[in-house]
């Protein structure tokens, strides 16, 4: 194909294939450039090594802290998705627009405050910080700070995927097999389940890419401990400040590769399904 | 003549005429609607509405004049000013260059366009931590780019254009995502008018294509600047957090918490929302008026 | 057939509904609507949006609840069933066919859903989805999905899936409003003998004069939520009962006029009113192909003709009575004796309607 031509939806000689060239390099130079550094210095002393970083105990124990964490918070984030975006969408109640505002609130909050949040309640000086430590309950610095604090970070992606689908898509689907005979958790099953299916899977896919690589939220409330309390990500900061470079990057390129795997997906889902997302993801 | 029947009401519930009483539901014959919003409020009061009220709550005991010498302590308004400052820049830094990019995957057909509109999105599914040491080995003094700046006589990582730079790479599929939509929705009708009135490519777009994208890079923009000023993993590794030069305000919160001077840390990201908040409501009100206008 | 309605089949009331009123917020949809329909009967819901034509077949159908009122079908409350026991045929609008399951799936639905108890076979399902499928002529199209249709495709599976489950009752919204006009006609006629066959009573809402009035046993016709009129479409169409059901049923002329001991005076013209005329001054409505046309110096009213127009097999007149625009319309290849454009004629509307005046 060539870049100049009747392709062009623009008549402006020279200019359109320069805008395509300052596009390219701009999104050469700010996105994929770091992508290939990830890899490129994960593999600077040899495929041996990286393979070596790999099998560091505490790095698969951050492997296995992240998908617990994620095993956890992503299915909870998808029910309440589901129940949040079917209140909003199929009835007509009074304070429906705070129950919105309420789900979007996450996204405009910095991942330290959704962290700092937990610490305040949870904390040693938090509210519940006495009574958790005369019942020898361990929230902070502990599994459930972080599934806590993930929670709040991912949990609007799913509803947010859902409620404009489903407002689409209207409750006349639901009527319909109400008047058929269906009871509610038939309709559910077999009419609205299906119809939501690949956003659900969208959102889902978001919501988990956003648990395992979450960050700042998961630091306040970790505490560092090697090996116990270190998600993936907390493993790579730990590594990077311990100057071992190899490490730091062997495993940021595990979550880079997750994080290219859910590009990969998401576009698939965009371009198979896109009748099946909402208006917004239609590409 | 006809059979008009007209049998004497029965009345079932309120009367016919008598305006209903305001329900606080409407009915509705699908189901589920107690089980659904049952689980979203219990989920919301545990995970938002308790958490938050926590953050509203705490800072006050230290009074309001505790409060204030938190905020007003010269390390944190720094903080505050450089997390703000920066934000602001980089988010309309992403307006120009996130038209550019729209623009080009909407309008033009090239090898390549597909996967470049893929990953756009890249730094919304890269790990923050990843993004930040990959931007640090970038733009430090022995990375490539960093290099290259230094001839120039620029520093770029551990200094505040570090922390531009990253803040720019992780609002730029905001602007672009908010933008591409309404560039592909829009009316082709209206661009061949112009040229059928005699318009050069560029009176059409200057006239007519960017005034109509208003509203949206406006969106992109404060969507942008709401994430750059709360960022914090894409951000550490590269500032260098120097005290008063580039250390941003959630990098703050975590110091105070080490410390722990919780009440402080409150006071702070109670702070960020505030401003945030305040920010928000007037890039809406100018979204809606540019809306408006677009509509008139 | 294999779908015969499980209603009783003796010519009783099937359908009565009594004093139905509905408020959504402050606005009335519906206000104090009775109406009964006979078994088997096929009822049109006639009225211009926002007339509450919709909202009552929602109610009927347990899609709406209303705030007053009874609705009894074969004698039962229907209210008090929730919409998954009443056994209503439900057509939607815009049909409503689920969207991930093929034309068979969307049929079969309504059996697949049934207790265990209840639930016919496999086979038997089947069966039964390949007769409905004959029946609306898509034998082949039972593997497609409902966005590989066109529309009235799409229309016909919708009704074979209200079918499916042997309604008491079928309820059609609107059945023929996104189809265009040659799929409607054709779908029309095709519905009505199905209704014939399947000898189901029959609801059915629409906006559309003629669709009503050639479909159904009887029309009723409703304005601002409440009912103005029901009859069969003939009574209805020869006698409106209101000045809005005339002009909705068709195109009207309308004339200021006087009636005074059994005989009606408009401007110099003068006959017998009709029966059960109002006394006073009234609105003489009429239709403007029901005329007759007479020489300038025979009896009628005096119409200057300033334009004549064929369209197709009518010629359109375009006149001046009374001071007033009027448009005339005739049928046939030639022109009604002695109207000649620039000339005066008398003309005499054949069955005028009269009202009172105000």
């Amino acid at each position: 194909m060539s870049l100049v031509g009747n392709t062009f939806r623009i008549r402006l000689p020279g200019i359109a294939p320069l805008m395509v060239l300052v596009s390219a390099l701009a999104m050469a130079v700010l996105i994929v450039l770091p992508l290939v550094v990830v890899f490129h210095d994960a593999l600077a002393k040899g495929l041996d090594a990286y393979l070596a970083a790999l099998r560091e105990p505490d790095a698969i124990a951050a492997v296995k802290l992240t998908l617990l964490v994620a095993a956890i918070a992503v299915p909870l984030n998808a029910v309440f998705g589901v129940a949040g975006a079917w209140t909003i969408t199929k009835f007509e109640f009074r304070g429906k627009s705070i129950l919105l505002t309420l789900i979007d609130l996450p996204f405009s909050i910095s991942p330290v405050v959704s962290g700092l949040v937990w610490v305040l309640l949870f904390g040693a000086q938090g509210l519940f910080g006495t009574w958790l430590a005369d019942h020898g309950l361990k929230v902070i610095f502990a599994v459930p700070g972080l599934v806590l604090a993930t929670i709040l970070v991912t949990f609007p992606f799913v509803a947010r995927e859902l409620i404009p689908l489903m407002q689409e898509q209207g409750a006349d689907e639901e009527a319909a097999a109400l008047t058929l005979g269906a009871s509610g958790f038939t309709m559910f099953r077999r009419v609205t389940l299906p119809n939501i299916r690949w956003a659900l899977l969208y959102g889902v896919l978001l919501c988990n890419a956003r648990a395992m690589g979450e960050f700042g939220a998961v630091s306040v409330v970790s505490g560092h401990i090697r090996g116990l309390t270190n998600t993936l990500p907390l493993h790579v900061e730990v590594l990077y400040n311990d100057y071992d470079s190899v490490g730091a990057f062997t495993a940021a390129s595990l979550l880079a590769g997750l994080g290219i795997l859910t590009l990969v997906l998401k576009s698939v889902l965009e371009w198979r399904h896109s009748g099946e997302l909402s208006a917004s993801r239609k590409h | 003549m006809t059979d008009h029947v007209a049998a004497p009401p029965v009345i079932r519930s309120g009367g016919d005429i008598a305006p209903r009483p305001r329900r606080l539901k409407e009915h509705s014959i699908l189901p589920g609607f107690g089980l659904s919003l049952g689980i979203t409020l219990v989920y919301l009061a545990l995970i938002v509405i308790l958490p938050l009220a926590a953050l509203a709550l705490r800072p006050w005991e230290i009074g309001l004049d505790g409060v204030w010498r938190t905020l007003t302590d010269e390390r944190v308004a720094a903080a505050l000013k450089i997390s703000f400052g920066l934000s602001l820049l980089a988010a309309l830094t992403n307006a120009p260059l996130g038209l550019l990019i729209a623009w080009t995957l909407t309008r033009y057909e090239f090898p390549g366009r597909r996967i470049m509109d893929a990953l756009v999105d890249l730094p919304f599914a890269l790990p923050t931590a990843v993004a930040g040491i990959a931007l640090t080995a970038l733009y430090a003094p022995n990375g490539p780019l960093g290099a290259m700046a230094a001839k120039i006589g620029l520093k770029t990582a551990y200094s505040p254009l570090g922390i531009f730079i990253a803040l720019v790479f992780i609002g730029l599929p905001f602007v672009v995502r908010s933008i591409q939509p309404v560039l592909e929705d829009l009316d082709r009708g209206v661009e061949e008018a112009a040229q059928t009135l005699g318009a050069t490519d560029l009176q059409r777009i200057a006239y007519v294509v960017i005034p109509a994208l208003g509203p949206a890079i406006l969106s992109g923009v404060s969507l942008a600047f709401a994430r750059a000023v709360g960022e914090y993993g894409s951000v550490i590794f590269i500032a260098g957090n120097m005290p008063l030069k580039t250390e941003i305000a959630p990098l703050l919160i975590v110091i105070k918490l080490e410390q722990y001077d919780y009440a402080g840390a409150a006071a702070i990201g109670l702070a960020m929302l505030a401003i945030s908040f305040g920010a928000l409501v007037v890039m809406n009100v100018l979204q809606i008026a540019l809306a408006r206008r677009g509509r008139a | 057939m294999s779908f015969r309605p499980a209603a009783s089949t003796d010519e009783a009331l099937a359908l009565e509904i009594r004093g139905v009123s509905k408020q959504y917020g402050r606005f009335p949809a519906l206000k104090n609507v009775s109406l009964q329909a006979r078994d088997r009967e096929f009822l049109a819901l006639l009225g211009p949006s926002g007339s509450g034509k919709t909202t009552l077949l929602r109610v009927l159908a347990g899609l709406e609840e209303p705030d007053a009122g009874e609705v009894r079908f074969g004698g039962e409350d229907f209210l008090a069933l929730p919409v998954r026991q009443r056994k209503v045929g439900m057509v939607f609008q815009h049909y409503a066919l689920f969207r991930h399951m093929t034309v068979a799936q969307n049929i079969a639905f309504g059996l697949t859903v049934r207790k265990r108890s209840e639930k016919p076979s496999r086979s038997e399902i089947a069966d039964r989805v390949a007769d409905l499928l004959s029946l609306v002529q898509m034998e082949d199209l039972g593997k497609r999905f409902p966005a590989q249709l066109s529309g009235g495709q799409r229309q016909r599976v919708a009704l074979a899936r209200a079918l499916a489950i042997e309604p008491r009752m079928l309820l059609l919204d609107e059945p023929f409003g996104a189809l265009d006009a040659q799929v409607r006609r054709e779908l029309r006629r095709w519905l009505r003998e199905l209704h014939d066959r399947a000898g189901v009573t029959t609801v059915f809402v629409t906006h559309d004069q003629e669709e009503a009035l050639d479909l159904a046993d009887r029309v009723a016709i409703l304005k601002d939520g409440e009912l103005i009129q029901l009859g069969k479409p003939n009574e209805v169409y020869e006698h409106p009962a209101t000045p809005f059901v005339f002009d909705f049923l068709g195109q009207s002329c309308r004339l200021p006029g006087m009636v005074d001991g059994g005989r009606l005076r408009v401007a110099d013209w003068e006959t017998a009113a009709p029966a059960g005329a109002p006394q006073g001054a009234v609105e003489v409505f009429f239709r403007p192909d029901e005329v007759d046309f007479a020489p300038a110096d025979g009896a009628g009213l005096v119409a200057q003709i300033q334009g004549i127009a064929r369209r197709g097999p009518d010629v359109r007149i375009d006149c001046l009575v009374e001071g007033a625009t009027m448009e005339l319309q005739a049928h046939g290849p030639s022109l009604p004796t002695g109207v000649t454009s620039g000339l005066p004629v008398r003309i005499r509307p054949q069955r005028p309607q009269l009202y009172p005046a105000g």
